[in-house]
């Protein structure tokens, strides 16, 4: 329970919680063997919409931080965008979760895609900075090699128990 | 022993032990033999020990203090139950009690892993929860500790305190819980708008009901306020006002402590709704959008769904009654908006609404059934239109008379109707409609006296009319009639009426066609395609199963003659041009041979203790059919016939001697000529008959169909029979139509039969090995899991080398097998770590998507085996998986995702 920060006070203690979305259902077109199934925005959605917050025991669905409508792909061009939102304007926790969502990309989609995560404009104090960070990608590569913060990025990503 | 002990000497064994010995530092078994002795005495030597007074309680209380050991700690907690239970004295030493055994709360352990004992977290907790739930003595200091706990950041601790306070509620009064009361509320309302996990949430929301029914139950002094009523005050006070908010943000939270609390008695169900109703319609009226309105109507419904609970009030008191008209409004309302989320919550509404006994003005009646009509024709949602139906189908036991003077007549009317549509598949998706409405509906006797009639109308106006796709029609009214079936099974005057009106109908119309078949047999007959025949399988055989012997016995004189001796008179329109013989030789023959599907679909259903007349008779021609017939369909329907009889004959010389002479014919058919497979599909049938009533003869019958699987022409005909001998047949021989199934045959078939498969594969030759594979796969895919995982271990070997075998069927029951395996034995699958992982690789590529997703749920299962083992894999499985990534099944792409994602996790920090 004791989140990255240590026992220091939550930044944000009682953040508004939003519906899950339920499991995406299975049409009779996905289960047909020949038919091909395009990437698409639900798809990615569906792929971090689950990532744990670092600091509530939520998800960034649940917290309003992802939504499908601020995921765009497209598969015949190989790219992906995704906006995230977060909770308060100054939230230490923007970068963290930022490197989340990339990994989770990263480890789930095939390799031609060239994957774009930033925050949405207007809705954190040092955005640019942030996007910046998460767009080096030497930067998150280092940042990945640092057990302590690829310990707390795995966690965000484990299934909830 | 303790009868021999003098009076008085327990009571000194006691005082002795209480003064002498200071337990809690000898041995755990020491210690246990301690509260054996106080167990003992408190069973055999209750009045003496009540003498001791409170001192037995401080006793008791000393000894117990600072236990560790679980084991102790049950006995413990069973003595202090037993005290409270049996009133012992417990004088000034409440409060001792309480706490030496809320100490322990909430219950923090995990059982040791390897822990012989068996004792569960689980069962400490509810021992302890029975103590502390024991008595209201011990609410002032319980009380306390539970609010605490409720603001716990554990969850479990949270969840634990919750159960507790419900389970308290159960003795409780409003004396102990006045002083409590807001601290309780404020707790469950914060947990409930802000907690993330539906656990929680549903724990708050029975300890809200609790607290409230607990209240409404409390008896009131004269002088006494009522607290129910100020506590639901404040329930209203904090809730009312969220469901006003326009950006709806915790309506539902609050909608879900309102309907809690009004759930636990009339009385607070009253309070509440008498100020929230009117406030829902009001809101509804005041949002436009669909989407609100339909939050709005769900938490309507939710507060109409517990009036259904009790049950009919009396006008002035109740909230909704009183509201009649507006609720109407706004449900009626719901059912025209074009949404189509909006119309599934107003049917809901509309059937609880049609439950509430005399809710409904006859009016408002014939409005709702004229909303049904034009949702289940004419709205096109499919979703709607079904839910429109299943409420009609929910209400008409209700309204017998309405439905079937409003609604029958009119679906009736849209089944003739002969318009001159512009558009044929218009026409045909309303008369399927028309079908599917008419079999909900019949859900009261009297209604299915009117829709049956209707229903073969049709059936024979289609039947004579010669437009295509009269099949699919023909399909369509079957499927209509075994609904019908099933719904008036339970009913046994129904059940006949069916049975007699449908049956010889359908018999009739079939034998008929089958006449015109052997004279002008050009003219093709929809109704005798085979799968019309098959659908019209269930109908009768629906309406069979629940006959009453006597009945079952009068139809059964009638239909076997029929078959055997051409004997037509029973039949409705009974002049044939020439004699039925379905059992005759004869090219022109054919069609009447076919109808022994339905010859089979009642007399396998009938009851075990009903007699067949001419039953050997009968046999002889079904296994002369069955045998000599070229057309496949006849052969394997005649095949299922005759093993569904003897499935029921008692056993006997009788039976063995017709066993006898199926041996006999199936020999030789085997063996060579034209007709192997015939001769296969019967040998199948009889083994299914014979194993599922373990009768001797099966094992013989096993062993000659094992013989097959080294056949180059049988062999993977042969393989696919196992399937059917483990699976369950949807028409014959199966628990429904009474058959003689004993519940462990598959694992009996498992024991005596895998053996011989395995010894089987390993001295057959390369080109049927797969056949004893593939057996093995069938075998293995119908045994429930806990069982296979006890067996797997020795078939692994086995398994790993199926999965290189390249028929699907083997590698998806082969993926399937090892699954659960890798969850569950991950130490004897280590040992093939290589294998698994070289061949689940190999198989994510293969071309069957299902094979696929198999493998990969299984390289997602490798994970689960331990990390050193894993290790050296990691980086090739990742580097593998990237692949199926970018499957073109999204369905696939799944599954990758979730294995990929578990193998980096392997060995890595914060997993």
């Amino acid at each position: 329970m004791v989140g990255p920060a240590g026992g220091a006070p939550l930044e944000n203690a009682n953040p508004l919680i939003y519906r899950r979305s339920g499991e995406r259902p299975v049409t009779a077109r996905e289960e047909d063997d020949e038919l091909p199934d395009s990437i698409d925005d639900r798809e990615i959605f569906d792929l971090i919409r689950s990532i744990n917050d670092p600091e509530h025991p939520l998800t960034l669905e649940e917290l309003n931080v992802v939504e499908q409508v601020r995921v765009k792909v497209n598969d015949a061009e190989s790219t992906v965008a995704v906006e995230f939102t977060p909770t308060i304007p100054h939230c230490s926790m923007a970068t963290l979760i930022g490197l989340s969502i990339k990994v989770k990309l990263i480890r789930s989609l095939p390799e031609r895609f060239k994957m774009d995560v930033h925050i949405t404009p207007g809705t954190h104090a040092s955005e640019h900075a942030v996007n910046k960070q998460l767009a080096d990608k030497e930067r998150v590569a280092a940042a990945l090699e640092n057990s302590h913060l690829l310990e707390v990025v795995n966690q965000c990503l484990s299934a909830r128990s | 022993m303790c009868e021999v002990l003098a009076p008085g000497l327990a009571v000194s064994v006691l005082k002795a032990i209480f003064q002498e010995v200071h337990v809690q530092s000898l041995l755990q078994l020491d210690r246990h033999t301690v509260y054996s002795i106080i167990t003992n005495f408190m069973g055999t030597r209750e009045e003496e020990l009540k003498g001791l007074g409170a001192d037995f309680t401080f006793g008791f209380i000393q000894v117990m203090d600072g236990e560790k050991d679980p084991r102790n700690l049950l006995v413990a907690f069973q003595i202090v139950r037993d005290l409270i239970a049996k009133n012992y004295a417990l004088g000034p030493f409440v409060e001792e009690l309480f706490e030496v055994t809320s100490c322990y709360f909430p219950i923090d352990f995990t059982p040791p892993p390897n822990d012989p004992h068996g004792i569960q977290r689980e069962d400490l907790i509810l021992s302890l929860r029975a103590v502390l739930a024991s008595t209201p003595q011990f609410a002032e200091f319980l009380l306390p500790l539970l609010i605490e706990k409720m603001d716990s950041d554990l969850q479990s601790a949270k969840l634990d305190a919750l159960q507790t306070l419900t389970a308290c509620c159960a003795i409780y009064g409003q004396k102990e819980l006045q002083e409590f009361l807001p601290s309780l509320w404020s707790s469950l309302r914060r947990e409930v708008f802000q907690t993330a996990s539906e656990k929680v949430e549903a724990e708050c929301l029975a300890a809200l009901h609790a607290l409230s029914a607990c209240l409404s139950r409390s008896v009131l002094s004269s002088d006494a306020e009522d607290l129910l009523d100020s506590f639901l005050s404040s329930i209203l006070q904090d809730c009312r006002h969220h469901l006003c908010e326009p950006d709806m943000k915790l309506v539902w939270p609050s909608a879900k402590l309102l309907q809690a609390a009004a759930g636990a008695s009339l009385r607070s169900y009253h309070r509440l709704t008498h100020s929230v109703l009117p406030l829902l319609l009001e809101q509804y009226n005041k949002h436009s959008q669909s989407s609100q309105r339909r939050t709005i109507l769900e938490m309507l419904l939710g507060f109409l769904e517990l009036q259904q609970k009790w049950g009919h009030v009396e006008e002035d008191e109740s909230a909704v009654l009183s509201l009649r008209a507006p609720v109407c409004s706004v449900v009626f309302s719901a059912l025209t908006d074009p949404s189509v989320q909006l119309q599934l919550v107003g049917i809901r509404a509309l059937t609880v609404l049609g439950s509430l006994q005399g809710f409904l003005s006859p009016s408002d009646l014939e409005l709702v059934v004229d909303h049904l009509i034009r949702l289940t024709l004419h709205e096109e949602d499919s979703q709607s239109s079904e839910a429109a139906m299943e409420a009609a189908g929910s209400l008409a036991p209700i309204y017998p008379k309405v439905f079937s003077g409003r609604m029958v007549p009119r679906l009736g009317e849209e089944l003739q109707s002969e318009r001159e549509e512009e558009r044929s598949r218009d026409l045909r998706s309303l008369r399927q409609r028309c079908l599917q409405a008419l079999a909900a509906v019949s859900t009261h006797a009297s209604i299915v006296r009117e829709t049956v009639p209707v229903l073969l109308q049709h059936l024979r106006k289609v039947q004579k009319g010669s437009e295509a796709g009269s099949a699919q029609e023909v399909i369509s009214v079957c499927q209509s009639l075994h609904r019908v079936a099933l719904q008036c099974q339970q009913d046994a005057e129904g059940c006949w009426y069916f049975h007699q009106a449908v049956v010889p109908c359908l018999l009739a119309m079939a034998v008929q066609a089958a006449m015109q078949e052997s004279t002008q047999p050009l003219l093709g007959k929809a109704l005798l395609e085979e799968d019309v025949l098959a659908a019209m399988v269930p109908v009768i055989s629906a309406a069979t199963t629940h006959l009453s012997p006597e009945l079952a016995a009068q139809s059964v004189a009638h239909v076997v003659p029929l078959f055997l001796d051409g004997e037509v008179s029973f039949l409705p329109q009974n002049s044939f041009p020439c004699s039925f013989q379905p059992f005759a030789e004869g090219e022109c023959l054919e069609a009447q041979r076919r109808l022994a599907a339905l010859l089979m679909a009642f007399v396998c259903s009938l009851p075990r203790d009903v007699a067949i007349p001419q039953q050997e008779r009968l046999l002889r021609e079904l296994l002369a059919l069955s045998c000599s017939c070229n057309c496949p369909f006849t052969a394997t329907t005649a095949a299922k016939c005759f093993a569904g009889l003897l499935n029921k004959h008692p056993a006997g010389q009788q039976l063995d001697e017709i066993l006898q002479l199926a041996v006999n014919r199936m020999e030789p058919g085997l063996a060579e000529g034209p007709r192997r497979e015939q001769a296969l599909t019967l040998l199948l049938w009889v083994t299914k008959a014979l194993v599922l009533r373990y009768h001797p003869l099966s094992s013989q019958l096993t062993d000659k169909l094992l013989g097959l699987l080294g056949d180059v022409e049988l062999g993977p005909a042969a393989a696919d029979g196992f399937s059917l001998l483990m699976a369950e047949s949807p028409d014959v021989l199966h628990k429904g139509c009474h058959a003689d199934v004993r519940i462990m045959f598959r694992q009996r078939f498992f024991t005596d039969n895998v053996p011989k498969l395995v010894q089987g594969f390993h001295g057959a030759g390369p080109d049927v090995k797969a056949n004893y594979l593939k057996g093995l796969s069938h075998v293995l895919n119908h045994l429930p899991k806990p069982v296979l995982v006890t067996e797997l271990p020795t078939l692994l070997s086995l398994l790993l080398e199926a999965l290189s075998c390249s028929d699907r069927v083997v590698q998806l029951s082969t993926l399937s097998c090892l699954q659960p395996l890798l969850l569950e034995a991950p130490q004897i699958m280590s040992l093939h770590v290589d294998t698994l992982v070289t061949k689940f690789l190999s198989l994510t590529s293969s071309p069957a998507m299902a094979v696929r997703i198999a493998a990969l749920r299984c390289a997602h299962a490798l994970t689960s085996l331990p990390t050193v083992v894993l290790l050296p894999y990691k980086a090739r499985v990742i580097r593998a998986l990237a692949k199926p990534l970018d499957d073109k099944k999204r369905l696939v792409r799944k599954e990758a995702v979730a294995a990929r994602g578990e193998w980096f996790l392997v060995g890595s920090p914060g997993r």
